[in-house]
């Protein structure tokens, strides 16, 4: 069984009067990758800056390896590692002028330097100030920091905003090789497909509630109202047929004629989960 | 309290001024000008070291507070404190870097007036030492003025007008006898009658003292109300 990473329970944030958060629960498993979706709004940097104590709680618990996070020390810090909605970079320092100062912070050898620039693609770009990196490179820089002490939690907040598809994947594999080294990482995001590759679990969260949990396979079947299959033939045409015994002799009669380019069951995804749910958009 | 945490502050400002040309520019300008002045013009009956003592009382009531100020409000605009402090470096080793930094650079550029004026032995070490009881309050009010901006915009709005009067009343005093009257409550002028003689003794001493325990009473009151990240 894996040991618990992060444990919150009814816990509630307000601002000016209004919950920001309300009556928050949630379970992350040591290396994990847990998605917290939900739109511009809902809570999720919120819930980010309590777990990573830069914000205290109304009320409720929030316990990283069984600790409060308000209570965390240096030792749980040196744990943990973020990715925050803004860069927080150097502009006039060098990429490794940037991570040197992080090495000399945790007391790390200047070695990981280069290891952790040749990890996010930077190596070529060591002697560049931050300051002129593209959006991408700077968010590669961003996450090579956040990687560098090796932490065994992973805060990202909206990591691959904005980014273009190419420098995504190559984030969503870092995050991958992350997990395999065994951290666990708590991930936000409005984008379905990087919570549908990566996360074990999911959280919807819409106006300071989580309105859905679970794994995102297991989420989108439970939503599955249309129960029916599509089915692309080699015509071109798109057959749409009811997932059940009757449609049997149908799809086997084209897997006879040898027409079938592709068949996918048709549950919604998550972003129509959430406006099922919601009646709302998540981005 | 970590040393280490506090030197990488440190050394990570050293290597961001020299990129710097903003800060660097507040370090280098006074010191610069003080050596020019001084060989360039000579006036009949100008009093022995007259531009040294001039910019180096602008220098005290100018760099560190603008610096200080400066660097935390960007640190703040651009989230790197932020990512600092998440970094678990606690404010006081940050500001205690910062700090530590300002005073440094600040000190070689007091050195260079002393050899400007100069001082040697005894003598320099006395004038580095009213030196740095000037450049030690100033970065402490610089620090009262990051720490309570939000941004280099407020910052500076409030940068501005607090350096002109530590900065330049004790030059207008020397003119103005009812500016003379206010100046003699502030640091810089204290600083500038210490290092010119014109008048020197505990009074002096004593005025500074009030003025730096005043940035710091007020230092502890916003750090503690604000924080440093607010």
């Amino acid at each position: 069984m894996k040991s618990e990473c992060i444990r919150v329970r009814n816990l509630f944030r307000g601002f000016n009067g209004k919950n920001v958060l309300d009556g928050i629960d949630l379970d992350v498993a040591g290396g994990e990758i847990f998605g917290l979706l939900g739109p511009s709004g809902a809570g999720k940097t919120t819930l980010i800056r309590i777990l990573t104590g830069q914000l205290k709680a109304d009320s409720g618990e929030a316990l990283i390896w069984g600790k409060r996070s308000d209570k965390l020390e240096e030792a749980d810090y040196r744990r943990i590692g973020a990715v925050m909605d803004a860069a927080g970079l150097y502009d006039r320092l060098s990429c490794y002028d940037n991570l040197l100062l992080f090495t000399r912070i945790y007391g790390l050898k200047p070695d990981r330097i280069a290891e952790a620039l040749e990890t996010v693609g930077l190596a070529d770009a060591a002697k560049k100030p931050a300051g002129r990196l593209s959006k991408g490179m700077r968010q590669r820089l961003v996450l090579a920091r956040a990687v560098l002490h090796e932490p065994d939690l992973l805060f990202l907040d909206e990591p691959t905003s904005g980014l273009d598809p190419k420098t995504a994947a190559a984030i969503w594999d870092l995050i991958s090789r992350s997990q395999q080294k065994g951290a666990a990482v708590f991930l936000t995001t409005h984008n379905m497909e990087e919570a549908y590759r990566l996360c074990g679990h999911i959280a919807l969260l819409d106006r300071g509630k989580i309105i859905e949990y679970g794994v995102p396979e297991e989420i989108c079947r439970k939503y599955d109202s249309n129960h029916s299959i599509s089915v692309l033939l080699k015509s071109g045409e798109q057959v749409i047929v009811p997932n059940m015994k009757a449609s049997a002799g149908q799809i086997r009669s084209y897997f006879e004629a040898e027409q079938i380019v592709s068949i996918h069951s048709q549950e919604p995804d998550l972003e129509n989960v959430f406006i099922q749910l919601t009646g709302r958009r998540l981005d | 309290m970590s040393s280490r945490r506090v030197m990488a502050v440190f050394r990570k400002q050293l290597k961001d001024t020299l990129k710097n040309k903003e800060v660097l520019i507040q370090f280098l300008m006074f010191p610069v000008l003080s050596v020019i002045m001084s060989n360039a013009m000579t006036v009949p009956d100008m009093p022995a070291n007259f531009f040294v003592h001039m910019f180096a009382t602008m220098y005290v009531g100018m760099a560190p507070l603008t610096c200080m100020s400066a660097v935390i409000a960007e640190e703040k605009e651009k989230n790197t404190l932020r990512v600092l402090m998440m970094s678990n470096v606690r404010g006081t080793e940050y500001l205690l870097g910062l700090g530590a930094y300002v005073l440094a650079v600040c000190m070689a550029g007091s050195f260079i007036f002393g050899l400007q004026g100069g001082y040697r032995g005894l003598e320099l070490a006395g004038f580095m030492g009213i030196m740095f009881c000037g450049i030690l309050t100033s970065t402490v009010i610089g620090g009262v003025i990051g720490i309570g901006s939000r941004n280099q915009m407020a910052a500076t709005s409030v940068t501005v007008p607090v350096m002109m009067i530590f900065s330049f009343l004790p030059m207008i005093a020397m003119f103005n006898r009812p500016v003379a009257l206010v100046s003699r409550w502030i640091y810089t002028q204290q600083i500038n009658d210490l290092i010119s003689k014109s008048a020197a003794g505990w009074q002096s001493f004593a005025v500074i003292a009030v003025n730096a325990l005043a940035g710091i009473t007020a230092f502890a009151v916003i750090y503690k109300k604000r924080g440093l990240l607010f």
